[in-house]
């Protein structure tokens, strides 16, 4: 398996790369355009400020890349954000890398506090492979203020004051709002159900 | 929905695991990594680290154990310690601290707060405040690590903790420093009132000695968390019982 996780400039690379390891693959950690085409599957981690992890991406020239990877893509918390058309940050909007439909807006935790941090249920609305022996009702753990709504898209619901997407998937490109790489088994299952994946 | 988190906390002193009462006398209780190794298993949601020496002898938190840590543990793990810098921190967050958890240096300097979250975001940036109670008045204290070098900081909690949250932390450890070590359970009538001012996640530190003494804190002070060290170091209370207990009593948990 080789397995390449895009250098993004953002500082989780090495808790996604060890939860890998853990698995019994050595993923690279690159922003080399000819090792992101030779992989076989890449994982765009990322944690932080969007408009900072998106200006990275477009000053390393990786917009175009990423957008016309073929091979299964994983996108993790912000990585997972920056998959979709726009997000919101601070008040303002940037384009994401639009590969698949909808807005990142702020959580919308009622009176809930702020940021959702912590371990919630996932809620499968879909038999996509990425959930396989994923039950309603496993926790994940969570870390965000921003979140996408439920779509057509949709492969995992979780709750927080309002639905949000907790796993979402478009043709090759996926993502999960949640760490699976800090999410102990449930994480651990998902992540080797991606390597295992066959699109 | 979101589950109430249990968080062994390990307080790091010269690489190994330490606990003191009140702040005071510590004694060794263990290896990090095994420790952390064992927390993980017993199903510890989240692990803090505080290297309680760091802010006192004026340096930082080492990012070797941090990154050893990370390698070997699948839940989120946070750490604090002398970090006083957006480059002290950014080299534990790379090392692969999930979070990092500011005290002595913010209280010294507040726009660190500030300056931390810019470069990080919110959701990593987690306040500590030591808070003491005298005659009714919860007062804020500094360098706690070290009695010797403890120091008042004129600061009343509730004030402090409106000050953290308007500079942006995404959430507040409260350490009850006149139940810290006693076991007699968490200081409910502070943490309620922090709880009512609070809208970043909030976690309870200082007094679990019983099981008894969470089902309290996450019912009558509706905490997000709970911390606490010796209870677990000394195995006086059981991880998975006390998760079960919890449950049974409708706490939302995971298991």
């Amino acid at each position: 398996m080789n397995l390449v996780i895009i250098d993004t400039g953002c500082a989780n690379l090495s808790s996604v790369n060890f939860a890998f390891e853990r698995l019994g693959v050595a993923p690279v950690i690159s922003d080399d355009f000819t090792i992101i085409n030779k992989a076989d599957k890449l994982v765009l981690p990322g944690v932080g400020a969007a408009p900072y992890a998106m200006n990275n991406i477009k000053s390393k020239n990786l917009e175009d890349i990423i957008r016309a990877a073929k091979q299964p893509l994983l996108g993790i918390c912000l990585g997972m954000q920056l998959l979709f058309d726009s997000l919101e940050e601070g008040g303002e909007t940037i384009q994401g890398l639009g590969l698949i439909p909808g807005h990142v807006g702020a959580l919308d935790t009622r009176d809930l506090p702020s940021p959702h941090m912590g371990w919630n249920q996932l809620h499968p609305l879909s038999d996509f492979a990425l959930v396989n022996n994923i039950n309603s009702g496993d926790h994940a753990y969570f870390v965000h203020s921003y979140g996408a709504p439920l779509s057509e898209y949709t492969v995992a619901a979780c709750h927080y004051g309002n639905p949000f997407t907790a796993i979402v998937r478009k043709d090759n490109v996926m993502g999960c709002q949640f760490h699976p790489e800090r999410s102990s088994k449930v994480g651990a299952q998902i992540l080797r159900n991606f390597l295992e994946l066959e699109l | 929905m979101l589950a109430k988190r249990i968080i062994p906390c390990l307080d790091v002193r010269d690489g190994r695991v330490v606990k003191g009462v009140q702040f005071r006398n510590h004694e060794d209780v263990g290896d990090i990594l095994e420790l952390a190794m064992r927390y993980r298993d017993e199903g510890a949601d989240e692990l803090v680290f505080y290297d309680i020496t760091a802010s006192t002898d004026d340096r930082t938190v080492s990012p070797e154990w941090i990154s050893l840590i990370s390698s070997e543990i699948d839940i989120p793990f946070c750490v604090a310690g002398g970090i006083d810098s957006v480059a002290a921190a950014g080299a534990r967050l790379s090392a692969g601290a999930d979070k990092i958890s500011i005290n002595s240096p913010a209280l010294a300097r507040p726009e660190l707060i500030n300056e931390l979250v810019g470069a990080f975001g919110t959701q990593c940036i987690v306040i500590g405040i030591d808070s003491f109670e005298n005659h009714g008045v919860y007062r804020v204290k500094s360098h706690t690590g070290d009695p010797d070098k403890m120091r008042e900081t004129g600061r009343e909690m509730l004030d402090w903790a409106k000050e953290v949250i308007d500079r942006g932390c995404g959430e507040i450890v409260l350490n009850c420093m006149n139940q810290d070590g006693m076991r007699k359970g968490y200081d409910i009538p502070q943490l309620s009132a922090l709880r009512a001012a609070c809208p970043v996640p909030l976690i309870a530190s200082g007094g679990a000695g019983e099981v008894s003494h969470f089902k309290d804190v996450f019912e009558q002070a509706g905490v997000d968390g709970a911390l606490a060290a010796s209870v677990f170091h000394k195995s006086i209370i059981a991880i998975p019982d006390l998760k079960q207990s919890l449950k049974d009593s409708g706490i939302e948990i995971r298991l």
